[in-house]
């Protein structure tokens, strides 16, 4: 039971980054039917930044909030330079291009910085562990947890009750209609890709402190498992996204604590089996997206 | 007077498709002018024309003065130019009270956009009963009082209904064509596109009948109602 219980808090841990990065995949998916999986390289921008302000003794507070604010600026330039020429182009265009971005960022991290994984200099209070409830839980996942809570409830805030917000849902189920109000395309869009930035932004931050390291490819992996957790929840719902995320990393976690030893090579297989059971039943995911048939720019 | 909208020799293409073919309208300022015809004649691309939603491909849109040919959608609402759109496309996933504050999405005036609301839930109580509701989950007729009503947040000058009582139980049809007449009092110019050619020719001012992308006939609703133009509009006859 103790296994079970402290298996469980890895995967609200892990669900979580899952769900922020799912999350980050609809927002933008939502608007403008684009699958961008250069969202891994906003993730490992922010991974970088973590280490030189390491390198330069930067106080970690602060280096987390370059480090976010980094992923976000990314996010903005990413839509500038290489999206907003090719917008409204055709689904496999806008994908092609996401491709394109995450190689060429993926050249430049091995080229300017360097091939092999990085060492990330983080406060020792993140590898500490507490215990609650006869649990050891590691600091970092708990910080996990709550950054999660805190970021889930302050998305909700925004898309429900800010007008920008009201004006991306809007956006998302209408895009010729919302721009008749007088919402500018550009607006809404950039918005759509700073808030996949924060999002990218904060998940590498917890990503990393799991792990102390960065790579050039660091992004790759966790966003492959949003893009699965995006899917399963049902692309362009942001609930969807979460729920996704979070039902993922649960199949994954358990998994790996309770498959018998002999098993654990097809641990992966097994995971993804159930997620294609999953979408047997349930074509559009778990919570489908209501908008989805709208029309994209 | 001057006209408050003018089109001269507009055409709209879809690809090799030509919807409109060189129509000239002008509209003056507190008329409500009528556009009709049957359906694929062109009435709906001649609004979306007007508000950039469809592509103009010749000719020259003049808004109070202000060539907007070229200008995009988003910068229409500001000037005072909107429209209600066919199949009312509320946003089904928002309250009724966010679809009518994106309505007033480019007002800047604090005072202007209460005035708004209380001028919106004055025209439609049903609307301020129900503002919490989600768009989607209201009935057609009200969709369209929606539709209206969220139109009406940017106080236009220049009012484009597409379709306005299509799908809709005759009842309704009378109270949407109620609230039209009691637009052109509070001085909202309004250009109507209506399948109920009766209801439409009895509150217009004028009339426009459009077969095949062109203008075969226009003049005031009264000589409409009585020619044989309109019935050959829409039988095809030449």
């Amino acid at each position: 039971m103790d296994l079970f219980l402290q298996q469980s808090a890895n995967a609200v841990a892990l669900g979580g980054i899952y769900a922020l990065l799912a999350l980050g995949l609809a927002v933008v998916f939502s608007i403008m039917g684009l699958i961008n999986f250069a969202h891994g390289e906003l993730m490992t921008i922010s991974g970088y930044v973590l280490m030189y302000c390491g390198i330069a003794a930067v106080p970690f507070p602060l280096a987390v909030i370059l480090a976010i604010g980094a992923a976000i600026l990314a996010a903005i330039a990413m839509e500038r330079i290489a999206f907003r020429p090719v917008r409204g182009s055709s689904g496999a265009t806008l994908l092609v291009t996401s491709f394109a971005i995450a190689m060429i960022l993926q050249m430049l991290f091995q080229n300017l910085i360097s091939a092999r994984s990085q060492p990330v200099l983080l406060p020792a209070i993140l590898s500490e562990s507490v215990t609650i409830f006869g649990l050891i839980i590691g600091v970092n996942k708990i910080a996990a947890i709550i950054s999660t809570i805190v970021m889930l409830i302050f998305l909700d805030w925004f898309m429900t009750k800010q007008k920008t917000g009201i004006a991306m849902r809007a956006a998302a189920e209408d895009f010729s209609i919302a721009r008749l109000m007088g919402i500018h395309a550009n607006t809404v869009i950039a918005g759509a890709f700073a808030l996949s930035g924060l999002l990218a932004g904060v998940a590498a931050v917890l990503w990393v402190s799991q792990r102390a390291s960065v790579d050039p490819l660091m992004g790759f992996t966790p966003v492959l498992k949003a893009f699965i957790a995006a899917i399963l929840g049902g692309l362009g719902s942001l609930k969807g996204a979460v729920a996704g995320g979070f039902l993922l990393a649960f199949i994954e976690v358990y998994l790996s604590a309770f498959l018998p030893h002999g098993m654990q090579e097809f641990r992966e297989p097994i995971g993804l089996a159930i997620v294609v059971l999953v979408l047997l039943f349930r074509p559009n995911g778990l919570l489908p997206a209501k908008t989805l048939a709208a029309e994209k720019v | 007077m001057t006209s408050l909208i003018e089109l001269k020799s507009v055409s709209v293409s879809y690809d090799a498709v030509n919807a409109v073919r060189g129509i000239d309208l002008s509209i003056k300022d507190g008329e409500i002018v009528a556009l009709l015809g049957a359906n694929g004649a062109g009435k709906s691309s001649t609004l979306n024309a007007i508000v950039g939603l469809a592509p103009v491909s010749a000719g020259k849109i003049i808004f109070d003065g202000t060539d907007i040919t070229d200008f995009s959608s988003e910068t229409l609402a500001p000037l005072g130019l909107t429209l209600s759109p066919e199949g009312r496309r509320v946003f089904a996933t928002l309250s009724v009270e966010d679809n009518l504050m994106l309505g007033a999405y480019s007002v800047k005036d604090k005072a202007q956009i209460k005035a708004a609301y209380e001028r919106v839930y004055e025209l439609f109580p049903i609307l301020f009963e129900r503002k919490q509701q989600y768009g989607g989950t209201l009935s057609g007729g009200q969709q369209q009082m929606l539709a209206l009503g969220r139109a009406l947040m940017c106080s236009p000058r220049l009012l484009l209904l597409d379709e306005p009582s299509l799908g809709l139980a005759p009842i309704i049809v009378e109270q949407i064509f109620e609230l039209i007449a009691l637009l052109r009092q509070q001085g909202v110019t309004i250009i109507l596109v209506e399948q109920n050619v009766s209801m439409a020719l009895n509150i217009a001012d004028r009339g426009y009948v459009m077969a095949s992308g062109k203008i075969v006939a226009h003049g005031d609703a009264a000589s409409l109602s009585d020619s044989t133009t309109l019935e050959n509009a829409y039988l095809g006859a030449e």
